[in-house]
């Protein structure tokens, strides 16, 4: 059987294959290490007036870490893509330099934050690897379709049994650990679980369908699990007060089974759905008419009078103008509060960035997005595509959710922006993400083996002359 | 599925697409609003991120910048004799900036566009930023003795040099210390709740902001209508009776005591103060041309000079109103800087100048602005003006005013006492206009108001409680002209 389908290899594309790109990525990384160096540089001078003293250390700490990443990737996925390495890179640098910027004001908590965000980032290099090494093929993720589908509930349910910090209860807290948001890693793992649960369903949820006013409606057996995912979203918001994650989740699906199907009707049922959850829980949770009231009205002055945080956000912006105050010459501080570091930290970018550094963050995260989406349009199998098209749109998502509501473009929920805000749980699950990312694009890139020489081969030409 | 992943494509391009447009709404079309805005912090950090620019007076800085180890401010306001000068200099705080501190503020911040040149020098240079001064036409030896001679007492004094207009004292108590809120702690939090919720409101700038019935000091505007109608002249015969009966009325008006005021003549009228003269004369010229004489020495309308002063009310009324307005009451309302302006006009030989405190704005370099006398207005001719000199000078030789006499010195005045509640019940204001004349015409003219007082209210005058203290300023101005 094997020199059969060894034989009929004939119709592999591209045998040739495409050009790896391996020594693009290496140029592009010293790119994404020297200017977060440069940063570095930029706040010690503003705030000190001198080079910092860390800033040899703090290069020479990131320029190894991309550099083994970089290593590895060469030896274990060659046909990568070669731009998310760079990007995830440069992303991570430039959000410990922003971390390190904000520890230099007193009172901003939580304080010394970036040491401990190094740590983290280096373990998400270190898992982000520990993929590229352990998993040689994403298929076999496959394998574990209803495994993760548990281990997704299983880590979503978790924070209920934990304290609410801050008044969201998604957070599981570990002593001496510190606090992990499991949300973040269950988006990874229920990923999983979507794309393979849609592969195996596809047809019957694409096929088996009424017509009904000229729309495709699925049946009732086959809108089920869209229902009960609905639900569970809507129950992870009402329990944990968590409408980022419930929206990322549902948002995710949606976009995974619009791909799968290619049933418009789908993303019309998501809206409808989600629209018609936004209504009632906006109407019954207060948690949710704050967030909407200070979304409708950001200048709006708080209770006591005073100036409140989304306003204080909003001044950020407005302050940063084109060009910025220039790293460490900000105001940030002044947003007060416990989220300075993480979900506002977008906020520091437009102070002391301006709306060009913005624009450059912004373009960036728009890249890693397309990177991921390309990886999904290049991937040769269904379950590579769902995975990566899953993956791509819970990250723009969560871009999306985490910068519109810091601009108050939408209503605030709290999530971090990926690798720049400060969170250890979200920059492990993120670069774990992305190395699923490169694995996926590694395999749909890499050409096909060529036909070798083979024993068996030889000996049926010398039979056939 | 690839058709699919392109659309999902072109959705997240559209999100990312929406971010780009917020942020440029944001941080472009609204940053403007966004970072002047009175409610961001900025503002403030960047107002005292630099030492502050100082008012001047007789070329020694009332004001001063220490630097602070607050976080958010750098520099702080510092005051010397605060409360003495608060009528003229207000705060500059993070609560807000009043009277020059709030006018100038951005000559006093650097951040003045006709600074820009400056500014631009200072950072090639790497020069920390400079604010600039504001050099006022005030007179220290004057202010003291207005603020001094008010002491304990409630009430304003304005002194005007009547030939330029230059403010030379503007007095207000009780007055407060801007230094104990200009702070960034606690401290100056509960000062600042304090000073507001202070029934005496202490940082009511009552020369410029308050206006009281002017009582009799009104009633030399009503001889300069007078004279102007040609209708009266200073040693004619009135024709009007003692009491007067207002128009339309039954009700009778005369004076306590019993002054020779039936039929008497303007100057004889103005020496005893006599209401019943007043009344008729107003009467007579009608509510219109009581207004107008009124709006022509700087009535009804707001001055700026620079700092806002409150509106002067001499209102269209009935005949009865406008008699009982002739003598400053009724509705007249007035500020001492207005009534101190219509006594520096007559005065100046019936030229009125434009009141203003400020000489000229300097930067660091350069003068921003320097600052001229102004014509007002000619409201009275001369020969009328010095004919109610001489009216008033009588007053203080020969009248009410004795009080305001100084030694070797040709001084005018007039007193008043404004009655005040209903059917006189409380405590009236002591009033006291006078200038004084020299060679080289007059170089000061004052106004002065006790509002009330510890004196019992038969012995409230304004010859005796408020002539001392015009005397004081006068002689001040005086003798630092020797």
């Amino acid at each position: 059987m094997s020199s059969n389908s060894t034989t009929g290899s004939t119709s592999t594309v591209s045998a040739g294959g495409l050009p790896s790109r391996r020594n693009t990525e290496l140029g592009l990384l010293v790119f994404a290490v020297v200017i977060p160096v440069f940063a570095y540089a930029n706040v010690g001078l503003a705030k000190n007036g001198t080079l910092p003293a860390g800033m040899i250390g703090y290069g020479l700490g990131l320029g190894l870490l991309a550099g083994v990443a970089h290593l590895l990737v060469r030896k274990f996925a060659p046909y990568a893509d070669p731009l998310i390495l760079p990007i995830c890179t440069l992303l991570n640098g430039l959000g410990l330099v922003l971390i390190w910027r904000l520890d230099q004001e007193p009172g901003v908590r939580p304080e010394n934050a970036a040491p401990g965000q190094l740590m983290w980032s280096a373990l998400g290099v270190a898992l982000f690897l520990a993929v590229l090494v352990f998993l040689k093929d994403h298929r076999i993720l496959q394998r574990y379709t209803y495994i993760s589908m548990a281990v997704a509930l299983v880590l979503l349910a978790l924070p209920m049994f934990f304290p609410p910090v801050n008044g969201a209860k998604i957070w599981v807290t570990i002593p001496g650990v510190g606090s992990l948001q499991p949300g973040e890693f269950a988006k990874i793992v229920i990923t999983v679980f979507f794309a393979g649960y849609l592969m195996v369903k596809r047809d019957a949820l694409a096929l088996a369908s009424r017509r009904f006013m000229g729309l495709y409606l699925p049946r009732g057996r086959d809108l089920g699990p869209i229902l009960a995912i609905w639900a569970l979203s809507l129950m992870i918001l009402v329990f944990e007060t968590d409408l980022g994650t419930s929206l990322l989740f549902f948002g995710m699906f949606v976009v995974m089974l619009y791909v799968a199907t290619e049933r418009t009707s789908w993303v019309l049922f998501g809206l409808l759905l989600s629209a018609a959850g936004a209504v009632v829980v906006a109407s019954t949770t207060t948690h949710v008419q704050d967030r909407v009231d200070n979304w409708l009205n950001p200048l709006q002055l708080g209770a006591n009078g005073g100036v409140t945080e989304t306003a204080q956000v909003m001044y950020s912006f407005g302050s940063g103008g084109l060009f910025g105050s220039g790293l460490g010459e900000g105001f940030t501080r002044l947003i007060g509060g416990i989220a300075v570091k993480s979900d506002y930290i977008l906020a520091t970018v437009g102070e002391e960035l301006g709306l060009t550094g913005m624009m450059a963050i912004l373009v960036l995260y728009g890249l890693l997005i397309e990177r991921g989406i390309r990886t999904a349009l290049a991937a040769r199998d269904p379950f590579g595509k769902l995975l990566a098209v899953g993956l791509s749109g819970a990250f723009a998502i969560q871009v999306f959710v985490v910068a519109g509501g810091v601009t108050a473009l939408i209503p605030l929920t709290g999530m971090t922006m990926p690798f720049l805000a400060q969170g250890g749980s979200s920059v492990i699950a993120n670069w774990a993400l992305f190395a699923i990312l490169l694995r996926i694009s590694d395999t749909a890139r890499r050409p096909a083996p060529a036909p070798a020489p083979n024993p068996d081969v030889e000996m049926t030409q010398v039979v056939r002359s | 599925m690839n058709k699919p992943i392109r659309k999902i494509a072109v959705f997240c391009g559209i999100l990312v697409i929406a971010l780009l447009v917020r942020v440029n709404w944001v941080q472009f079309v609204q940053a403007e609003e966004l970072s002047s805005s009175d409610k961001n912090r900025r503002v403030l950090i960047e107002r005292y991120a630099h030492p502050r620019g100082d008012i001047i007076v007789e070329g020694k800085a009332v004001t001063g910048s220490t630097e602070t180890d607050s976080r958010d401010f750098q520099y702080q306001r510092t005051y010397k004799d605060g409360a003495m000068w608060a009528p003229v200099t207000g705060h500059a705080s993070v609560f807000n900036a009043t009277m020059l501190e709030g006018v100038h503020d951005k000559i006093l911040t650097g951040n003045d566009d006709r600074l820009f040149f400056n500014r631009t020098i200072d950072m090639i240079t790497g020069k920390p930023m400079e604010g600039g001064n504001v050099v006022t036409t005030l007179n220290a030896a004057a202010q003291r003795a207005a603020f001094e001679g008010l002491g304990n007492k409630k009430g304003a004094v304005a002194a005007i040099d009547p030939r330029t207009g230059a403010i030379l004292a503007l007095a207000s108590t009780p007055s407060y210390d801007p230094g104990s809120i200009v702070g960034n702690d606690a401290e100056a939090s509960d000062n600042w709740v304090a000073l507001n919720e202070d029934p005496d409101k202490p940082m009511l700038n009552r020369a410029l902001r308050e206006t009281y019935p002017p009582g009799s000091t009104f009633k030399v505007l009503t001889a300069a209508a007078a004279l102007e109608s040609g209708k009266y002249d200073i040693d004619e015969k009135s024709g009007i009776e003692d009491p007067y009966e207002l128009p339309q009325t039954d009700k009778e008006l005369s004076n306590f005591g019993n002054p020779p005021c039936d039929d008497a003549t303007l100057r004889v009228a103005l020496q005893f103060s006599c209401n019943a003269t007043f009344a008729g004369i107003s009467a007579d010229l009608g509510n219109e041309e009581m207004k107008e004489m009124a709006e022509k020495f700087g009535y009804n309308e707001e001055l700026f000079v620079p700092v806002r002063t409150a509106e002067s009310v001499y209102p269209e009324d009935n005949a009865p109103q406008n008699a009982m307005a002739g003598i400053g009451q009724a509705s007249n309302r007035a500020t001492p800087l207005q009534i101190a302006m219509i006594t520096a006009a007559i005065a100046n030989d019936g030229k009125l100048m434009q009141p203003y405190m400020v000489d000229r704005l300097e930067g660091p370099r350069s003068v921003v602005e320097q600052n001229e006398p102004q014509e007002m207005g000619q409201p009275i001719s001369a020969s009328n003006a010095k004919k109610i000199q001489q009216m008033m000078e009588t007053v203080v030789e020969d009248g009410t005013g004795t009080n305001g006499q100084i030694e070797g010195v040709t001084v005018g005045g007039k007193t008043g006492t404004a009655q005040r509640g209903v059917d006189n019940s409380e405590t009236p204001y002591a009033w006291f206009i006078s200038y004084a004349m020299t060679d080289n015409g007059s170089p000061v003219a004052v106004a002065v108001v006790v509002e009330d007082s510890d004196a019992e209210r038969n012995e409230v005058s304004g010859g005796g409680l408020a002539a001392p203290i015009a005397k004081d300023v006068m002689r001040a101005v005086l003798e630092g002209r020797q």
